[in-house]
């Protein structure tokens, strides 16, 4: 895509999108005892053999490579389920299925660092990426449709799909606007706040002689 | 000391139970991405900020305790990388600020809403970097230049306005997720439409829409916590 070209556009990396993932909770399975953990990003634990309990993704990636713990995998990340969304996403052109914000980084977490907890592992991985492949060709098609309205609702877009689409759809409505605007722009009436005039001219400053 | 930071702290413990249930390193990460992705600098969240130094000192002060006392070291590695994600965060919210100072200090520097935003410690860095900037720029160019071109803020005596001076673009699209509903809301930046009664114009958010939307007539929504940027 057009906006993937320019690197510093890209408002968050993919690093940083990874980080903001591994805050989302996730059930682990201990297999060993450990008081509970008081950090700043919250309490977590006791850790108890066998008894589950909730973490961060960071903690339990981070107990798993210790060999300490076992992952349950989100109920979503199921071979019915994947199925289930991945055929609704062929089905319904206009609109996304339902996944956590952060379905694309949490799979990866999982599929790199505890394969051996997600069952039939192969065929999920297979069904996210053909998940993510086809409703990022939706993405790209129903750019098409985007029109110069000033919002526009894209619901159930993941945080890896929207940073993806960032940088290009976020140039190309501008641009909408601004061919829209030229005229709205100097007509100052409606807008009684004032700040009309002070828009946006740093590209377009004018050179005097 | 910025107004916009104290009407979202009140917000914020009207709602009790988002209070109780939002740790400070949620609200650090919020802040953060709000900056990362809004084109204008917005109000520093000094009691959040605050706090965050505070507790990243005392998770210093009991990860060395571990350190010296022998503690379990699997224990100790995790608080370790607990520390670390806080401090990046920390880390990472004061540097997209000073970023976005270094781009458009002229411009802050003149307006007060702008200054009120700063932190003490971003203004005097403000104004040193205005002072240094201004410096270079004068001893490198400007002095070379007729004098009738030598301003920092103007391309030449007759501009009226500051017009070498980068502004925030207002104008730019972000992505926003809603948190509480918004009021309808004109798009044409206006609150309330005088003689306007476009329907399409008018556009109203619930808890959990993801959009892309002009950022300038969403201002307010964000600074009230109304919606937040992703």
């Amino acid at each position: 895509m057009a906006g993937q070209s320019d690197p510093h556009i890209s408002l968050f990396s993919a690093e940083e999108v990874e980080f903001m993932a591994e805050d989302e909770l996730i059930e682990i399975v201990p297999n060993m005892r450990m008081d509970p953990l008081n950090f700043i990003c919250g309490d977590f634990g006791p850790f108890l053999p066998q008894i589950a309990t909730q973490v961060p993704l960071w903690l339990a990636v981070a107990l798993k490579k210790r060999g300490k713990c076992a992952i349950r995998p989100p109920q979503w990340m199921s071979v019915e389920n994947l199925t289930r969304v991945l055929e609704g996403e062929r089905d319904t052109q206009g609109a996304f299925q339902a996944l956590p914000f952060h379905y694309v980084e949490i799979s990866r977490l999982l599929f790199d660092h505890a394969r051996d907890d997600i069952p039939d592992m192969y065929m999920v991985r297979s069904l996210v990426e053909d998940i993510r492949d086809v409703r990022i060709h939706k993405v790209e098609t129903s750019l098409e449709k985007f029109s110069g309205t000033s919002a526009v609702k894209i619901p159930n877009l993941s945080a890896m799909e929207v940073n993806i689409i960032r940088p290009f759809v976020g140039r190309a409505l501008q641009a909408f606007y601004k061919h829209d605007n030229p005229e709205k722009i100097p007509d100052v009436d409606r807008a009684p706040s004032g700040h009309t005039r002070v828009a946006n001219n740093e590209p377009r400053r004018p050179l005097r002689r | 000391m910025a107004s916009g930071a104290g009407e979202r702290s009140t917000e914020q413990i009207d709602d009790y139970e988002t209070l109780i249930s939002t740790t400070d390193v949620e609200l650090l990460k919020g802040a953060w991405r709000n900056e990362k992705a809004a084109p204008e600098i917005l109000p520093f969240e000094e009691a959040l900020v605050k706090r965050a130094k505070e507790q990243i000192q005392l998770m210093e002060e009991t990860v060395d305790d571990f350190a010296e006392s022998g503690h379990d070291p699997l224990i100790a590695s995790l608080y370790q990388m607990d520390l670390d994600r806080a401090q990046y965060l920390l880390r990472s919210y004061l540097r997209v600020r000073l970023q976005k100072i270094e781009k458009f200090m002229f411009y802050i520097w003149k307006r007060d809403t702008y200054r009120n935003r700063l932190s003490i410690e971003e203004e005097k860095f403000t104004e040193r970097c205005i002072r240094d900037i201004g410096k270079h720029l004068e001893e490198t160019v400007l002095s070379k230049l007729p004098e009738n071109y030598q301003s920092v803020l103007k391309q030449s005596v007759i501009s009226e306005e500051d017009d070498m001076v980068p502004e925030p673009q207002l104008d730019t699209f972000v992505v926003a997720k809603c948190e509480k509903a918004t009021r309808p809301l004109y798009l044409d930046g206006s609150r309330q439409s005088a003689g306007f009664d476009s329907r399409d114009d008018h556009f109203q958010m619930v808890p959990g829409d993801l959009c892309i939307l002009r950022y300038r007539p969403f201002q307010e929504e964000l600074m009230s916590g109304n919606i937040s940027l992703v």
